[in-house]
């Protein structure tokens, strides 16, 4: 996989502190998964953490709290299972995390139109909630900008826009007032993941989408 | 709010950085309670204090303390001091117990074992001698960002804010609050001998 388009150094930054919502932080776990160069980059903002862990000022913790802590590895605590999974299969042509949030096949995904040779699904619930958008070849999603903090990562197909051409595992994290228009260029359907740290606004973008398409 | 605290020179009894790593080391290797126990003493203050200054209670604060540190002792075989120092090791694992507390959900992670993972090239020897170096070197490069900088990191590590929630919470256009990260990501970057 050739990497040509990355998350923004913030959101990496914003990855390594834990202040990333949790869908952009699959979108970003997901990229780091084939992109040795931005997981070098977070280890570099975790250094940030450490240096502020090292640095804060000290509060007393509870009397008994090392005695508690020793009891617990008496105990014995169970494993880290991993990834709480819901009994489906994986996708395993795609990188974990978000291989594990997507069934083998995607087109058993509950598509809709959301216009001429565009397709939605919506994956997970609450914060985790990601949108996966099927653009078939030759079309385009018309143009738009990103209201909140919105990321894309292409996850089959390819598709170019007004920045360059985003393959699998490229990711576009564009500054808000960005406008872009993408084109699906490849003779398979473009599929791509989005999340958005506003998954509320939900409602609201499938109209944005819409309405330059009713000019069409 | 206090800067990052000057100088870094811990009270005398503190442990230093190698010495850190090495009771990790010991933990791992050994199942050392006594090292444990030192690093116990060093770390649950320090992440109550860093859990507490986004104004958690002391109460999830000390549970967070507990998760970390048993995970510490768990997980004490895959710290690796080539890549990262304890301080940085635990920071991580302390910021997932919050994720997994606070939100309920597990922080989204690469999986090594993923056949689709792409390994990282191996490491040469300097970069190995130069990771041990790199908390210094940070918090020496955190000293001289400017404060409107400082103030977005912190707001980001210590409260785990979003870009948006950091833009509101200053009143300033989220693209303000992008540009301020990156630059003092770069700028810590470059201290890091890391210009790409």
């Amino acid at each position: 996989m050739m990497i040509r388009h990355h998350p923004n150094e913030a959101t990496l930054l914003s990855h390594a502190s834990g202040g990333l919502p949790t869908a952009l932080s699959t979108i970003v776990a997901t990229h780091l998964a084939v992109c040795p160069t931005c997981r070098a980059r977070t280890a570099e903002a975790e250094v940030i953490g450490g240096a502020l862990l090292s640095a804060v000022d000290p509060v007393e913790v509870g009397a008994g709290a090392l005695d508690r802590a020793l009891a617990a590895i008496d105990a014995g605590t169970p494993e880290d299972t991993g990834e709480a999974t819901d009994g489906r299969a994986h996708n395993r042509d795609l990188p974990c995390p978000l291989g594990a949030m997507l069934p083998p096949d995607l087109d058993s995904l509950r598509w809709w139109p959301v216009g001429p040779g565009i397709r939605q699904a919506r994956v997970g619930t609450g914060e985790s909630m990601i949108r996966l958008l099927r653009i078939a070849p030759g079309r385009a999603v018309p143009q738009h900008s990103h209201g909140g903090h919105e990321m894309t990562m292409i996850v089959s197909g390819s598709y170019t826009d007004e920045i360059g051409r985003f393959m699998p595992g490229d990711v576009a994290d564009l500054d808000p007032e960005v406008t872009h228009q993408p084109v699906s260029d490849a003779d398979t359907d473009c599929i791509c993941v989005i999340a958005t740290d506003a998954p509320l606004e939900f409602t609201g973008w499938v109209p944005r989408l819409m309405q330059p398409l009713v000019r069409i | 709010m206090k800067q990052v605290s000057g100088s870094g020179s811990f009270e005398t009894a503190e442990p230093t950085i190698p010495e850190l790593n090495r009771l990790l080391g010991d933990v791992a290797e050994n199942r050392s309670r006594a090292a444990f126990a030192e690093l116990f003493g060093h770390f649950a203050p320090r992440i109550k204090g860093f859990i507490m200054r986004s104004g958690a209670s002391e109460e999830l604060a000390e549970e967070i303390v507990q998760e970390t540190m048993v995970t510490v002792w768990t997980k004490a075989a895959q710290f690796d001091a080539g890549r990262a120092g304890a301080s940085t090791w635990i920071f991580t694992i302390a910021r997932n117990k919050r994720i997994d507390i606070l939100r309920r959900v597990s922080r989204p992670e690469p999986d090594p074992e993923d056949p689709m993972f792409q390994p990282d090239a191996p490491m040469s020897g300097e970069e190995f001698t130069q990771s041990r170096e790199d908390q210094v070197r940070v918090q020496a490069a955190l000293e001289h960002l400017p404060p409107e900088q400082v103030e977005i990191v912190r707001l980001s590590f210590f409260d785990s804010l979003t870009h948006s929630e950091i833009a509101e919470r200053l009143s300033l256009p989220l693209g303000t609050v992008k540009s301020r990260l990156r630059l003092s990501f770069r700028k810590i970057r470059s201290a890091l001998g890391d210009e790409r």
